[in-house]
């Protein structure tokens, strides 16, 4: 199925290119519905990869890239279920979820995120799943889960520790602050940064520019530098579900999510 | 080259918000609540920050502003990062 037009997300081939947009409002809160269609993209990827070279995952929300996990949707299936069997549901979803960012992170397709906005948690271990990440001068960046007494569980932690230096991830994780594309930039996350409103733009100029080359070789470069770390995404699953069944998470996520005021409840 | 005051900071936000979210400049003061005299949301104060952030080249993080909603604390926070 070379387009797909779902709820959440859709695809199409555009001049080789895969471009997977998310467009589930308000700011694409990866939740049960958008992890069935994400799961729907994976189980087709393989076949769209034979009349590709690239993958392009942008949103075409005003709002941002993502604003990760859908916490409400998180809190409500905790509230309406034995703890035992909420966390069933929890680990369930989350091994989901790695299956597809794994698959999503083996692709030999060449995978670029084009950023803006808001990209924080979920939505930013989805970026972190790509070759290579686009952002243009708007794009914020946060893993806030800390903040709210859980760490990142759609594989935030292992990617993040691939990718960039170990002090700077304790400070990100360790904080649960926000940062700049400049600042993306500067440690190395963030390989270019576009104009506003032309992260899309710049994605498609550089998928068109990798698709000059030897597909074989494009992907046999890519398995040699971009080691998928297994292990320690397993052992992530294992400490987010430890972590979930504590009183002091389900107060967090409650707060977050009954909060009315106009800044979100994040201490 | 001096050190910008805190006035000129807080006239830096004051101008630098009025434009981007159409405001007259005449209407906004220093104690304004910003989320209501601009009539924006978390989002949309997560954007002045990155635009603060590029206008005064410096990183100002988040959980400095919680409970910030007056342009003069946050000239203060500013000015404590330049």
């Amino acid at each position: 199925m070379n387009e797909f037009r779902g709820q959440t997300l859709s695809w199409q081939i555009v001049n080789g290119a895969i471009e997977l947009a998310l467009h589930r409002d308000p700011c694409n809160e990866i939740g049960s519905l958008t992890l069935d269609e994400l799961e729907h993209f994976a189980a087709t990827l393989p076949g769209l990869a034979n009349e590709a070279h690239a993958l392009i995952i942008h949103s075409t929300l005003k709002a941002g890239f993502s604003a990760g996990a859908d916490l409400r949707e998180l809190f409500q299936r905790g509230q309406e279920m034995e703890k035992a069997a909420a966390l069933r549901g929890v680990r369930e979803f989350l091994e989901r979820i790695h299956a597809v960012m794994n698959a999503l992170d083996a692709t030999p397709l060449t995978t670029i995120a084009a950023v803006h906005g808001v990209t924080f948690g979920g939505g930013f271990e989805l970026v972190l799943v790509c070759d290579i990440i686009i952002a243009d001068r708007m794009a914020r960046f946060c893993f806030p889960e800390l903040r709210l007494g859980l760490i990142p569980g759609f594989g935030g932690i292992p990617r993040l520790k691939r990718d960039l230096g170990n002090a700077v991830v304790r400070d990100l994780l360790l904080t649960g602050r926000s940062f700049n594309v400049m600042k993306a930039q500067q440690i190395g996350l963030v390989s270019q940064i576009a104009a506003e409103g032309q992260a899309l733009r710049v994605a498609r100029a550089t998928a068109s520019q990798v698709g000059k080359f030897d597909r074989r070789t494009a992907a046999a470069a890519k398995v040699f530098v971009k080691p998928i770390p297994y292990e320690e995404l397993k052992r992530e699953i294992d400490i987010f579900c430890d972590l979930y069944s504590r009183p002091a998470v389900e107060e967090g996520l409650r707060k977050f999510v009954e909060n009315e005021g106009v800044q979100p409840y994040l201490p | 080259m001096s050190a910008p005051t805190i006035d000129h900071t807080l006239d830096e936000i004051l101008n630098l918000a009025a434009a981007h979210f159409k405001v007259p400049r005449e209407k906004l003061t220093p104690d304004d609540d910003f989320f209501k005299t601009l009539g924006i949301d978390s989002l949309q104060a997560l954007d002045l920050l990155t635009r603060l952030e590029h206008h005064f080249r410096i990183e100002l993080p988040d959980y400095e502003l919680q409970g910030v909603s007056d342009f003069r604390t946050l000239a203060n926070r500013i000015h404590a990062r330049l």
